[in-house]
């Protein structure tokens, strides 16, 4: 068995949210708020839509696809909007004009557009992430599977989601220590392109043990 | 075993781990929470649960309490009226005497700490005595359409503060300091939210003369028009004539003439009926709430105004489908077609009452879906972590 003397040391996270002044009732003040909202709200509310609701497989993807079609009772800029794979952007500003340019082509057909209540508005948010180190790491791939196995779901969207789409880790910190610190390129590529869009962290944890594991069996492990 | 050891069999899998993880972080650190009373529900009995736990985790934690003459109290409570919507006269006598007891609440409480956490109005000007420290105000109404006035006279003392909290992002008013966002909570095992034995359910419900022998239809709550009660009869009478069910509002009436009238007609309804079945319960009538919740086949929280209302929440966590009114507390709590609905008539409510009735098996799989949302979102143990992260990104 392969061992490193660089570990993997797995970390969880927890979500401090924070409120925006930045608000919109209709889909034209959308456009607007998605031109100016900072990058770690275009965040929030795409990527981090898996942080927040983790035991369910929800319809929408994301916060403004789900506020267009449940709020607006817009479903085709609802459906325009769900169907935008954030984790397919190597960087935030190419989410951001992906949304800006869907809701700018949908506004151009619209007539008169109905306001929302402020209660039943978008209003924007952003998190500030508080890693915590689970006191748990690996220096081989048997030891790496089992922490994988037992760890916080927020370990798998610090270091699979967070890390690709926050902090420019394109791979995510898990196919990164597999190709670099393992010596396991094959591997660190399937992990890197499993696909997080539309699931949850958990069947995440579960693709990831189904690749480690086939591995684990090749070697005779 | 610890006390927030006693949580692991409830919360998620890894919270109490990351719980632990996190106070050791901010181990010694002295946490004050400052707000105007230490009895009844919501925030109080979260600080209730919260601080015995904080402190033993090794966070040297405290609650203090202002206090002050009537006109003192009539002024606060006036202030946050009117910072609700309310229209309210608020004289400068009034708030001037309402500043200069808390400048004697000041001398009188120690509030010196790493974080100071102030609850709500009636302690919000201890900020102008602020030492050390970072100090957040708490605010747990929505003040999002505060009244011009107060809102002028309550902005630059919440501007003196490091940060503020609102429960939902809408609930916020403009400012100049960051605004976070921590939802309420509930704590599991506590009397209104532990599982109960089949005797203890037995014996609340026979307490209150009600008989499980039919479908329950629930819905707790104030008998004010914010929540709708008379909306919920007679959705329910839309129902009854298909399927035999049992209506039981659970609630307390307030003083005022609309509330006593409510009542009066929630009353003769039940007379006219034998299924309408209206409870007026004491405030800490738990163990009776928490059987009526686990007894119901389905909750109503028809809430028509604004508010972040935890019933919803409360029910989920039972296990319950929870049909609610379409607020943004609602909203944040119920998973539209997931773990119930959101409805905007007595129509709509009777509507999906029927559609669940017709398709009983929905029920449990709704009130799965339920607990599990109620179990990430809506715990104590949530509520610590955010404390908790809070400490470490303000004061670490």
């Amino acid at each position: 068995m392969r061992a490193t003397t660089h570990p993997f040391v797995f970390t969880g996270c927890v979500e401090l949210r924070e409120a925006l002044d930045v608000h919109a009732l209709d889909e034209r003040e959308l456009l607007d708020r998605l031109r100016e909202a900072p990058a770690d709200s275009i965040f929030f509310h795409t990527h981090g839509y898996f942080l927040r609701h983790r035991p369910f497989t929800t319809a929408w993807g994301n916060d403004f696809a789900r506020w267009a079609a449940v709020e607006l009772h817009d479903p085709v800029l609802g459906e325009r909007l769900a169907v935008v794979d954030p984790f397919a952007f190597p960087a935030l500003d190419g989410l951001r004009e992906e949304l800006v340019t869907i809701v700018d082509r949908h506004v151009r057909d619209l007539g008169a557009v109905v306001r929302l209540p402020w209660g039943r508005g978008f209003h924007f948010q952003q998190s500030h992430v508080v890693e915590v180190p689970l006191g748990v790491q690996a220096t081989t791939l048997r030891e790496f599977r089992d922490a994988l196995s037992t760890v916080d779901a927020s370990a798998i969207y610090l270091h699979m989601v967070d890390a690709r789409a926050r902090r420019g880790r394109g791979a995510g910190d898990f196919a990164e220590w597999l190709r670099a610190a393992l010596g396991r390129p094959a591997l660190a590529e399937q992990v890197g392109r499993i696909d997080a869009y539309l699931t949850t962290l958990e069947r995440v944890r579960g693709r990831l043990l189904d690749l480690v594991d086939a591995v684990l069996e090749e070697d005779g492990e | 075993m610890s006390r927030i050891g006693e949580y692991s069999q409830v919360a998620p899998p890894g919270t109490v781990d990351i719980v632990e993880r996190l106070a050791a972080r901010v181990r010694g650190r002295r946490f004050l929470h400052v707000s105007g009373g230490r009895l009844g529900g919501g925030s109080a009995a979260t600080l209730r649960a919260a601080i015995p736990i904080l402190d033993d985790l090794g966070i040297d934690t405290r609650w203090e309490i202002t206090g002050g003459d009537v006109a003192y109290y009539a002024t606060a409570r006036a202030l946050q009226a009117a910072l609700e919507g309310g229209e309210r006269v608020l004289t400068e006598a009034g708030l001037e005497h309402y500043l200069a007891m808390n400048r004697v609440n000041v001398r009188r409480l120690d509030l010196d700490a790493d974080l100071v956490l102030v609850h709500d109005v009636q302690p919000v000007s201890l900020v102008e005595a602020r030492a050390g420290g970072r100090w957040i105000w708490r605010c747990h109404f929505d003040c999002s359409g505060a009244q011009h006035g107060a809102w002028s006279f309550l902005r630059p003392l919440v501007e003196r503060f490091d940060a503020a909290i609102f429960s939902l992002p809408q609930y916020a008013h403009r400012l100049g300091v960051p605004a976070y966002v921590v939802a309420p909570s509930l704590d599991p095992l506590s009397d209104k939210h532990r599982d109960l034995g089949p005797r203890e359910m037995q014996a609340a419900l026979a307490s209150l003369r009600v008989a499980p022998d039919k479908p329950l239809l629930l819905q707790v709550g104030p008998f004010t028009p914010g929540y709708d009660p008379l909306g919920v009869v007679n959705a329910y009478r839309i129902v009854k004539t298909h399927h035999d069910v049992r209506l039981v509002l659970a609630g307390t009436a307030e003083g005022d003439h609309e509330s006593r009238e409510i009542l009066a007609n929630l009353r003769e309804a039940a007379q006219q009926d034998p299924d309408i079945v209206v409870l007026e319960l004491p405030a800490d009538a738990y163990v009776q709430i928490n059987a009526l919740q686990r007894a119901a086949a389905i909750v109503l929280q028809k809430s028509v105004q604004e508010g972040f209302d935890l019933g919803p929440a409360e029910a989920m966590w039972k296990g319950k489908p929870v049909i609610g009114g379409a607020t943004a507390g609602n909203a944040q709590q119920i998973l539209h077609d997931v773990t119930g609905y959101i409805v905007r008539s007595v129509e709509g409510a009777a509507f999906r009452i029927r559609h669940l009735l017709n398709n009983r098996e929905q029920i449990p799989r709704m009130g799965a879906a339920g607990r599990e949302h109620a179990r990430r979102a809506f715990l104590l143990t949530r509520h610590l972590l955010d404390y908790l992260a809070l400490m470490v990104h303000l004061a670490p």
